[in-house]
């Protein structure tokens, strides 16, 4: 496997990592994302799921692991591929003239991607960890949705979630087709829908997982 | 003879690789009609005539070819005008009373010689590498010989476009060098001269491009925009299957 290991840390095959580990990271915000949106159709139906998963805790345990790996060589290699790319280029030019031949959206990256890695540890140490460790609500409610309900009460960390999915969209939009196109995988016939999938993606994510907080919020706002 | 524009020129003055470098500030009077080039052959030539060091700067053919010429205007690689090289920037593209910042290519493997002149053989070592085929020699065989559609003989000479000033390199935020490679690699790949060094020719020119220094893609697509001969980042995704194919495939 020596030759593997020896190709996948070529330039090209960093960002053959980086594309597939990000495709497989896409596929799971979808099904994260259709899950939380069980909390639209209610407290019940999103309980009732929750314990559904809770049911095939060993499975879902193998899940997170790989998602941890994934996760894991998706930042890994993204911090190398930074780290060269800044050694390959360190001057800036006197004029700025960036915007007028890339997206901003391919241009930063690195910045959203921190973002949400930095998003992901609050994430994982606070609902996570209470989902899997904490204690639970006994006060009648359903009690994994009323531990939503109960953080997205506090205005602060409403507003940290809504920011962080919409900075998730920017990330995304660049990161489908980028991906396509490092795989190789392009053609004049499907880029352009390719292309038009990862906008749909991106706006998708970051509406239905930013409209959550801001739901939770303003309905605490009613007294409920 | 036309009115004359005035322009306020910031030009890069660099002794050598190690010096440090800084803007030197010119105020120029010059015709519309001429190139940036012979705007700064006009500067030399003052700068000459009152015993002063010119300023120096890399041109061969001057028609927009050889890709020996390349400044970055304004933050642009052969300036602000799509599809041209610096050489067939002329000064009708600017207005009376602009500014002008006219820099060397910068990145890491294009090092520094001299004010705007930087040392590209970055890019010969990845075309020693794998920029080749090989073909029997003897008399010179029947033109269309071997069969090749018209739309793949198309994509192949767009690739073979390339001259190889890089511009690619300049524009990438990563001073990757994957839009020239991938238009080299493409070139061969295409036809079937090609064929029997292709995956050879893919895996021993990623290295060589390792090995000199340039990033790697983000898929900015600056190379694109900046590219004189407006090489098609499709030739970067026909370079990354051929790699990936040379992993799976190479014995």
């Amino acid at each position: 496997m020596g030759w593997l290991s020896e190709r996948l840390s070529s330039s090209i095959g960093k960002k053959i990592i980086m594309a597939l580990t990000g495709l497989l990271l896409i596929l799971f915000l979808i099904i994260h994302l259709l899950n939380n949106l069980l909390l639209y159709v209610g407290p019940e139906m999103f309980n009732e799921n929750v314990a559904r998963l809770e049911a095939i805790k060993p499975l879902v345990r193998v899940i997170e692991i790989a998602l941890a790996l994934l996760f894991a060589l998706h930042i890994f290699n993204a911090l190398k591929l930074w780290y060269e790319n800044k050694k390959a280029n360190p001057n800036k030019y006197a004029v700025d003239a960036s915007s007028e031949n890339s997206t901003v959206f391919s241009r930063s990256m690195v910045i959203t991607g921190v973002t949400i890695g930095i998003f992901l540890v609050i994430h994982l140490a606070t609902f996570w960890r209470t989902f899997n460790f904490g204690a639970h609500p006994t006060d009648g409610r359903h009690p994994f949705y009323a531990i939503i309900q109960d953080a997205f009460a506090n205005p602060f960390i409403a507003l940290f979630y809504f920011i962080v999915m919409i900075v998730l969209g920017f990330h995304l939009k660049h990161a489908f087709q980028s991906a396509f196109q490092t795989m190789g995988w392009r053609h004049p016939k499907y880029t352009p829908i390719v292309e038009k999938i990862g906008t749909a993606i991106a706006i998708i994510m970051a509406v239905g997982f930013a409209s959550i907080p801001i739901f939770f919020y303003i309905s605490s706002l009613g007294g409920k | 003879m036309d009115e004359k524009i005035n322009l306020t020129l910031n030009i890069w003055r660099q002794e050598s690789a190690n010096a440090k470098g800084d803007f030197e500030q010119f105020k120029v009077s010059v015709s519309p009609h001429a190139s940036i080039l012979e705007m700064l052959d006009e500067i030399n030539n003052n700068l000459e005539r009152e015993g002063k060091i010119p300023i120096a700067f890399e041109s061969d053919c001057r028609e927009g070819i050889c890709g020996t010429c390349g400044l970055v205007v304004n933050g642009h690689p052969h300036g602000p005008i799509p599809k041209q090289a610096t050489c067939q920037l002329h000064m009708r593209n600017f207005k009376d009373g602009e500014t002008l910042y006219i820099e060397p290519f910068r990145a890491t493997p294009f090092k520094l010689i001299k004010d705007l002149i930087v040392d590209r053989s970055g890019f010969d070592s990845i075309q020693q590498a794998g920029g080749y085929i090989s073909f029997n020699t003897g008399s010179a065989p029947d033109a269309n010989n071997i069969p090749i559609s018209k739309q793949i003989a198309n994509l192949a000479l767009d690739a073979a476009e390339c001259i190889g000033c890089g511009a690619c390199v300049a524009a990438c935020k990563n001073s990757s060098a994957m839009l020239f490679v991938g238009a080299k690699v493409s070139q061969f790949a295409l036809l079937p001269q090609g064929q029997p060094e292709r995956y050879d020719r893919v895996e021993k020119m990623v290295i060589a491009m390792d090995e000199a220094g340039f990033g790697s893609c983000t898929n900015t697509y600056a190379c694109e925009a900046e590219c004189p001969k407006g090489i098609s980042v499709s030739n970067i995704a026909r370079m990354n299957r051929d790699y990936l194919k040379s992993t799976l495939i190479s014995k």
